[in-house]
């Protein structure tokens, strides 16, 4: 049995990690605690620091991997938005490590529950994603995100993301490949003679003056990530041969005769297969679609999975003020113009700060999104929220002005 | 400094190891004091660079270095010395390079980063005792920008953003203070006008393992408004009179390493800096020139009377 963030852990060591920059932040903590422990008593032959920020983490991460280790690291929430600028410089380096994600709200409010505004304000960084659901899925993660880093036709560092609460400090079974698997999976870092070494002059990340130099380096960085999404469905075979367990870009969750799924990412979406399973029962062919990899975007994955599909609920553990759910905007820019029978797409706004998502509002979820169907016409975009969250907020408006609302009068 | 062998100017490197032809502005003060410093390093080092004016020595495919070169950001370049350091000791514990394949780490960052936005990530880097140069040209100002005033611009000096007819109201901050106040290895000041002492300097720096900071004042035609031929003459004239003191600070103690026998007044260097023309033109600002000149003397009152004086020799 082991936490997710003890499964991020063990993902690190099986990799046999050389360089660990760190910084805490909560629900980060017990990833950085295990493996400083693990260094501190010889288990792990690895190099910790302390960095003073997460700007300087990840610069000292990118850094280090640009110098020939390999590199792993763990945040949170306002860390990766501390981190920001340097999340997209690094990536420029082409620096292959990797980063896990503990996904947590964002402020304002401050809150310590999660949700996916942290990770998806980094989904244009350069860094590539993946979305677990599980903690076993983030130990196989952490090792497939390290070939497809350091895949020659890749070169990019990787984002591995696990929800604050929901994963990181849940306890389930883990299935931990050994070591002997693992090197057979993952060969030692590779840093294709480039490096920092007397008499070999390096120039990294040197200034360009021109759009043109500048558009070239962009565009190859651009072509690696789309690379990945093969280098991925190549490592997935490899790892299903010594593990058995298999990943996709995106998994398909009881999809194949389905008039209506449900797209959803992280571990509320074990949330929606609950729903799937329980909805089935009751008759209605509904099924989960998940992306696994988000960063290169699935498209295909899912044109071809949504293409006789009559409706689609996607539910976002995000929100864009103004705009909406990312995975909606992202998902329906994708199928728009691409099929005469594109389904109806439908967007929900849930779990945002860790709020749960009930089964009941699934059920409603495909209720709409039928509707929507028969019509051919989506509605606006939904924030979920009940009528008794609405009574609880209000009785804690009231106590809120009490004080301060008198002294004002 | 007994054993320096760099006694004489005879004795300072006849051919420099930086290229030429780079993108710094005519008699750029920073790429002065780098050609010095850069000339001792020797080429087995790898610059980690913030954002500022040299980020332009190495633009692609071009570089004046013969050895290595990351450029980070502006906050963060000795993050990027921290990774790379510890790569390298990392690399060399697993047999992965031999010793031979070792490089110093040598940050290059401007007075913008340095007195700011990267002074966290310096701090840092220092209480984690980093093996590592720290080379901040600071030229008073943001200067790849157009000179607005930094953390290091003086009192009283015109910038971009303070144009008025008292300059920047603030203060120019005491980095080597807040350096010093860290007790790392070594700290000092320098100045491509006076090459003995920076030589000397880089040396002993160079024997020693730890974070050593190296401050060099960057005489900045462009910021400053003089013209380019006057560089070392200002450099000089900083140093004698007063406003820029040559100094140590090692094995916990400060050294004034040389000091000016009778200082010039200060207005002898101000008077020269079109950044500073406000305080003779059109009428003379005495207020404000005695008290330039008060903070200056008072300095050095304190330093006689902290005994901060006498070189090592004695």
């Amino acid at each position: 049995m082991l936490t997710g963030n003890g499964a991020a852990a063990w993902g690190a060591r099986l990799a046999g990690i050389d360089y660990l920059p760190a910084f805490p932040i909560t629900p980060q903590t017990e990833i950085i605690e295990t493996l400083a422990r693990w260094i501190d008593s010889g288990e792990l032959d690895a190099r910790f620091v302390t960095l003073e920020s997460e700007h300087s983490m990840i610069t000292a991460a990118g850094a280090a991997a640009a110098a020939g280790v390999r590199v792993f690291s763990a945040t949170s929430s306002q860390g990766l938005l501390y981190g920001m600028e340097m999340l997209y410089t690094v990536a420029g380096w082409r620096s292959p490590f990797v980063l896990v994600n503990v996904s947590r709200g964002l402020a304002s409010p401050i809150t310590l529950e999660p949700d996916h505004n942290d990770i998806l304000a980094a989904r244009n960084s350069g860094f590539l994603q993946l979305h677990c659901t599980t903690c076993q899925e983030v130990v196989d993660g952490v090792l497939l995100a390290y070939r497809i880093a350091e895949d020659k036709r890749v070169r990019l560092p990787v984002i591995v993301n696990l929800d604050g609460f929901y994963l990181s400090f849940t306890r389930e079974p883990v299935d931990l490949p050994g070591t002997d698997q693992v090197a057979r999976f993952l060969p030692p870092f590779d840093a294709l003679n480039q490096g920092f070494r007397a008499g070999i002059p390096f120039n990294q990340a040197v200034a360009v003056l021109d759009g043109s130099t500048y558009s070239y380096f962009r565009y190859q960085a651009h072509l690696a990530a789309l690379n990945a999404e093969n280098v991925l469905a190549e490592s997935a075979d490899a790892f299903a041969e010594l593990c058995g367990r298999r990943y996709a870009a995106l998994e398909a969750y009881r999809c194949d005769d389905a008039e209506v799924v449900f797209v959803m990412m992280g571990s509320f979406a074990t949330k929606a297969k609950a729903a799937v399973d329980r909805l089935r029962a009751s008759g209605q062919p509904v099924g989960l679609l998940r992306p696994f990899m988000l960063r290169p975007f699935p498209g295909t994955a899912f044109r071809k999975a949504l293409a006789d599909k009559r409706g689609v609920a996607v539910i976002d553990q995000n929100l864009a003020p103004g705009l909406g759910g990312a995975l909606y905007t992202e998902l329906a820019a994708h199928l728009h113009g691409q099929a005469a029978d594109t389904p109806v797409l439908v967007s929900f706004i849930g779990g945002l700060g860790g709020r749960d998502i009930s089964q009941e509002e699934f059920c409603e979820m495909v209720n709409i999104t039928r509707q929507a169907a028969d019509v051919d016409q989506p509605p606006p975009p939904r924030l979920l929220y009940t009528a008794s969250e609405l009574r609880a907020i209000k009785k804690m408006q009231t106590i809120a002005m009490q004080q301060g609302g008198e002294q004002r009068r | 400094m007994n054993e320096s062998c760099y006694k004489t100017f005879k004795d300072l490197p006849k051919e420099h190891l930086l290229g030429t032809g780079t993108a710094m502005c005519a008699g750029c003060g920073g790429l002065e004091a780098l050609h010095e410093i850069y000339d001792i390093l020797g080429e087995k080092t790898v610059f980690i660079n913030a954002a500022g004016c040299m980020t332009l020595l190495s633009i692609y495919p071009y570089t004046p270095f013969r050895g290595s070169w990351l450029y980070t950001s502006m906050a963060s370049a000795p993050a990027g010395a921290q990774g790379v350091r510890d790569a390298m000791d990392i690399l060399l514990a697993k047999g992965r390079i031999s010793e031979a394949e070792e490089m110093e780490t040598v940050v290059l960052t401007g007075d913008g980063a340095a007195y700011g936005m990267g002074l966290s990530a310096t701090s840092g880097a220092i209480e984690r005792n980093l093996n590592f140069f720290y080379l901040c040209y600071d030229n008073e100002g943001y200067g790849n920008t157009g000179q607005q005033t930094s953390g290091a611009t003086p009192h009283a000096a015109r910038t971009a953003t303070h144009s008025g007819m008292h300059g920047y109201p603030g203060f120019k901050k005491d980095l080597f203070a807040i350096w010093a106040a860290h007790d790392p290895c070594y700290v000092a000041t320098v100045v491509g006008a006076e090459p003995l002492d920076l030589a000397r300097k880089i040396e002993q720096a160079k024997s020693l393992s730890g974070p050593r900071l190296i401050l060099a004042l960057a005489p900045c035609p462009t910021g400053w408004d003089f013209a380019p031929q006057e560089t070392v003459q200002i450099g000089k004239l900083a140093v004698q009179c007063g406003v820029w003191p040559l100094k140590e600070y090692r094995d916990g103690r400060v050294v004034h390493t040389q000091v000016p026998k009778i200082r010039v007044p200060v207005e002898d260097y101000l008077k020269r800096q079109g950044r500073f023309a406000h305080l003779f033109e059109p009428q003379r600002n005495e207020t404000l020139l005695r008290e330039i000149q008060g903070r200056i003397d008072a300095y050095w009152a304190r330093v006689e009377q902290e005994g901060l004086l006498e070189s090592e020799d004695g």
